[in-house]
């Protein structure tokens, strides 16, 4: 027995020996042949590496006017490791907070995350939390920096402004290197300059324990500040052809015709770029894209309507250029011409009388440019208005602009599988019927007319040496002279249909235009709803023109009456001398 | 009572001397394990494991002075006492860790399962000694729900599924070692195969949530790298990172950083292999190893079969702490929650633990004859 015994001893330690060799095995796998991995995976644990963002880029104007600022945000957080010791009834109560909502944001949270709690704080608040912290160590402030948007609605749909890193955009390798949380250009400036104006992020490696408090820096790479952006807008300018439009929807178009850069680009109704500045609550949008006036949507890109009267010009561009008028050229205006069993009506019911295109450009006198449109025929007035930029997108990249439609014969074959009529030769001659532009293609085209036919690339930003023009129309110089002349006459002549725009301190040339919305005869008695639209192209000054700009005014009614003196309010703003203007450059 | 002059001579200075150095060894690592990153104090655990060290030394030196004997036929009321403490706790102990564990005495913390094991393992040697020969099927039956179905049911109910697995685990080595015929073994087996499905459903509907997520955690320790699997994942780090030669004492980052959970009691060993590498893993390793080899040579060398099996439960005990604990921190076995013998902090089992070693030294020292 005894032999017995100290055999299963043996046993015993023979088998006690292989369980240690076990473990060595093991220990030698993780220690020496995992080692270096688990070293790596101990740093990362211990090591925390934190983006800090760059301060954004500040845009000016084109006179070095600020338009936007960064400011401190204070934003209290919960640091996740510490919820499990934490009294949240106690904190949502300090915080005045929530408990519900508190306990929403911590089941959404990410591992590893701060929660944030409660976000703009002000420094009396920061204040009193920062005095009771040592009570609650699950809190942290932290500060970060939010965009103000000086100037509020004026310029929005151009400034644009900030939005968190979306989900698909995350995934892009563009935006790898951005911090999660950050605030990138998500619309207008901001977001077609965000390159820019982001900077590079800094880095801080800090030492940190499992609870997630910081122990030491170790390491710091300062940020790199986002370059400033110089606007090509004139921020005075802006400002007042948005006050000039009032409580009126539409836009405003305005371009230097020696350089395309773009002075003003308004969007009426607009909206405030600041309740997007720390994330928009879900209210706001709602109430932002549910609103009827639709605020959002950009008027100066994204809608087209028949031009109206304004598309006159390109019709006796046309005319000339296919030489089927001089200019001398008179027809005689009964106040309407029948075709067939339909009638065209002049605006006048009286009509205009014999007249040559001088009067009948500032008198918009539409049985003339019929009988010129039918002269010149609808694929030759096609050409021209392609030439000058209609029916195709501007290249300002703002938001995905409507291209408008200049119909010709080939389009009707193509997209209606019909021959092409006279009738709709003569609705095309004044703008209406199929053809629809955009506010900003009749400002490319105003600006070209006005600069002797020069296109040039519209820019949102200043341009600091003379560019090139992209093309050049191909229209002599006297036929646009003529027509220069023409528009000087429709805002100075008694008789022109622009006089309400006729301003005292600088020479104005300009064209009205309503584009129709139902064919009734008696306009000012519809409701507003159904007002035709109001258009105004205009330039200023005649001779070496500096600015040229396009007014559309939903629902105004005739051009005269209410795009007109808008177009007049913003050359004068930007023409007349203003005492800040010197001493921001 | 007169010390004999053999009792020296015999002393087993290579118990005392392992036993010492894994203990002086483990307050180190709870000093470094436990220590403040920035300024703050040091946290006084390792101080109390100090005091606990010479309350065990001079509870190994009680022990050892008396002949074991005394203890085979105080037992019974040793098992006892053993048996009402493990009942005391449940009603008086404290929660703690979502068990309760706990009797607090004055300013201690008494934890009597630790003390339990050693009363279990006298309660046994003795019953088994008296059998001769192997044993029969009628013995196991009898020893099992003697003295073994209730204290596993009292330390299930508190819960403490790792000292009920331990002591389970203990009882079957004790009886492979004392020795089982042929059909006890054909029998054991039928009845394990058959009932294993059942058995397994029942305990794991008893099983707390915790208890559950560790033994998934251990099949599969990435499913969630933050949760449950988070102790085991923690620890293979901080083992791992250590690499050949370690971080060097007092250099490691899993245990002060807060990233290993009870890395001053159940994953000590985790932050000594962090320090001291694949080359200190080794050797405290041997050093166990050693304590191990020298208890089951002290169990041949027994002079009768109470302290040969007495001392084989001892080692036994050893063995089974030290495998299922080292072997828990580097992802071999699942997380328990058994403290490593003389390294981890905690006074009771130290103090059981040397009263352990002390009885190895004391069979060894009278392996011969009787001393009166």
């Amino acid at each position: 027995m005894k032999t017995n015994g100290s055999e299963r001893i043996r046993v015993i330690a023979f088998a006690t020996v292989l369980l240690f060799l076990v473990l060595t095995v093991r220990l030698l796998q993780l220690q020496v042949l995992q080692g270096e991995k688990f070293k790596r995976l101990s740093n990362e644990n211990r090591l925390r590496i934190e983006k800090v963002p760059a301060p954004r880029g500040i845009i000016y104007d084109r006179n070095g006017i600020p338009l936007v600022k960064n400011s401190p945000y204070y934003c209290v957080s919960l640091l996740p490791e510490m919820l499990k010791k934490t009294d949240l009834n106690a904190i949502a109560k300090f915080l005045n907070i929530d408990a519900e909502e508190l306990n929403r944001k911590i089941e959404n949270r990410k591992p590893f995350e701060p929660i944030k709690l409660k976000g703009g704080l002000s420094f009396k608040e920061v204040a009193f939390i920062e005095a009771r912290l040592s009570d609650y160590p699950a809190l942290i402030i932290d500060v970060e920096e939010t965009r103000h948007y000086l100037y509020g609605k004026v310029g929005a749909h151009l400034i644009g402004y900030l939005g968190k890193l979306n989900p698909s955009q995350a995934k892009r390798p563009d935006f790898k290197d951005i911090p999660r949380e950050a605030f990138i250009g998500q619309w207008g400036v901001e977001k077609l300059f965000d390159k820019t104006l982001r900077g590079i992020p800094g880095k801080r490696v800090i030492e940190v324990d499992a609870l997630g408090r910081q122990l030491r820096l170790l390491h710091e790479e300062p940020p790199v500040k986002g370059d400033d952006l110089y606007l090509s807008i004139d921020i005075n300018l802006q400002k007042a052809a948005e006050e000039a439009f009032g409580r009126r929807t539409g836009a405003l178009v305005a371009l230097k015709p020696s350089t395309g850069e773009i002075l003003s680009l308004v969007s009426r109704p607009s909206f405030d770029p600041n309740l997007f500045a720390r994330g928009i609550s879900y209210t706001d949008w709602l109430r932002l894209i549910r609103s009827r006036k639709a605020p959002m949507l950009n008027r100066a890109l994204q809608s087209q309507y028949p031009p109206g009267s304004t598309f006159k010009l390109i019709t006796a561009i046309a005319a000339l250029e296919k030489e089927v008028i001089k200019p001398e050229t008179t027809f005689n205006c009964t106040g309407g011409i029948s075709h067939g069993r339909w009638s065209f009506g002049c605006w006048k019911p009286g009509g205009h009388g014999t007249l040559s295109l001088y009067r009948a450009i500032t008198e918009s006198c539409d049985v003339y440019f019929y009988l010129a449109g039918k002269e010149a025929g609808i694929n030759s007035i096609a050409e021209y208005a392609r030439q000058f930029g209609l029916g195709e997108e501007t290249g300002i990249r703002l938001v995905k602009e409507k291209t408008g439609l200049i119909p010709d014969k080939a389009w009707k074959k193509r997209v209606k599988n019909e021959p092409w009529y006279l009738g709709e030769t003569y609705n095309a001659s004044i703008g209406q019927g199929y053809v629809l532009t955009t506010p900003a293609q009749l400002a490319m085209m105003i600006s070209a007319i006005s600069n002797g036919g020069y296109i040039y690339e519209p820019r949102l930003t200043r341009i600091e040496s003379p560019v090139e023009p992209v093309r050049k129309v191909k229209v002599k110089k006297e036929t646009l002279d003529i027509i220069k002349d023409a528009l000087r006459g429709v805002v100075a002549d008694e008789h022109g249909t622009g006089y309400a725009a006729r301003s005292t301190v600088v020479d104005i040339g300009g064209k009205t235009g309503t584009a129709q919305v139902i064919s009734a005869k008696r306009r000012q008695q519809v409701p507003e709803a159904l007002r035709d639209h109001a258009w105004f192209v205009a330039f200023a000054p005649v001779e070496n023109p500096e600015i040229a700009l396009v007014v559309f005014v939903e629902h105004g009614g005739h051009g005269s009456e209410t795009a007109a003196p808008i177009a007049k309010k913003a050359i004068e703003a930007y023409l007349s001398p203003k005492e800040n203007k010197s001493e921001d450059r | 009572m007169k010390i004999d002059r053999r009792l020296i001579t015999n002393f087993d200075w290579v118990v005392l001397c392992t036993v010492l150095f894994i203990t002086v060894v483990g307050i180190m690592t709870i000093f470094s394990a436990t220590r403040p990153l920035i300024g703050g104090e040091q946290p006084s655990f390792y101080i109390k494991q100090i005091y606990w060290l010479f309350i065990g030394l001079v509870a190994l030196a009680l022990v050892v002075s008396v002949d074991y004997i005394w203890l085979s036929r105080t037992s019974h009321i040793v098992y006892a006492v053993g048996l009402l403490l493990l009942l005391a706790v449940l009603i008086l102990g404290r929660i703690g860790l979502g068990a309760q564990r706990w009797i607090n005495i004055g300013p201690f913390s008494f934890q009597p399962s630790e003390l339990f094991k050693l009363c279990f393992i006298l309660m046994l040697s003795r019953y088994m000694s008296m059998i001769h020969g192997t044993m029969s099927i009628r013995n196991i039956l009898i020893a099992f729900f003697a003295f073994v179905f209730l204290p596993l049911l009292l330390l299930l109910k508190q819960p403490d599924l790792g000292t009920a697995v331990i002591l389970l685990l203990i009882f079957v080595l004790m009886v492979l070692a004392k020795g089982v015929g042929r059909k006890v073994i054909t029998l054991a087996v039928i009845i394990a195969l058959i009932s294993v499905p059942f058995v397994g459903n029942i305990i794991w509907d008893e099983l707390k949530d915790y208890q559950k997520k560790r033994l998934l955690a251990f099949v599969q320790p990435d499913i969630d790298p933050e949760g449950v699997s988070y102790h085991i994942n923690q620890s293979k780090v901080a083992i791992g990172s250590g690499g050949a030669f370690g971080k060097g004492y007092l250099k490691g980052t899993q245990g002060p950083f807060r990233f290993l959970p009870e890395k001053h009691t159940d994953f000590v060993f985790s932050v000594f292999a962090e320090e001291w590498g694949f080359i200190g893993s080794l050797f405290l390793l041997a050093v166990y190893l050693i304590l191990i080899l020298r208890g089951l040579d002290t169990a041949k060398r027994a002079k009768d079969e109470f302290g040969r099996l007495l001392s084989l439960g001892i080692t036994f005990m050893f063995l089974v702490y030290c495998f299922v604990n080292i072997g828990m921190t580097i992802g071999l076995m699942p997380v328990v929650g058994i403290p490593l013998p003389f390294m981890s902090y905690g006074g009771t089992a130290l103090v059981t633990n040397f009263i352990a070693a002390g009885i190895l030294i004391n069979i060894r020292a009278r392996r011969f004859e009787l001393f009166y």
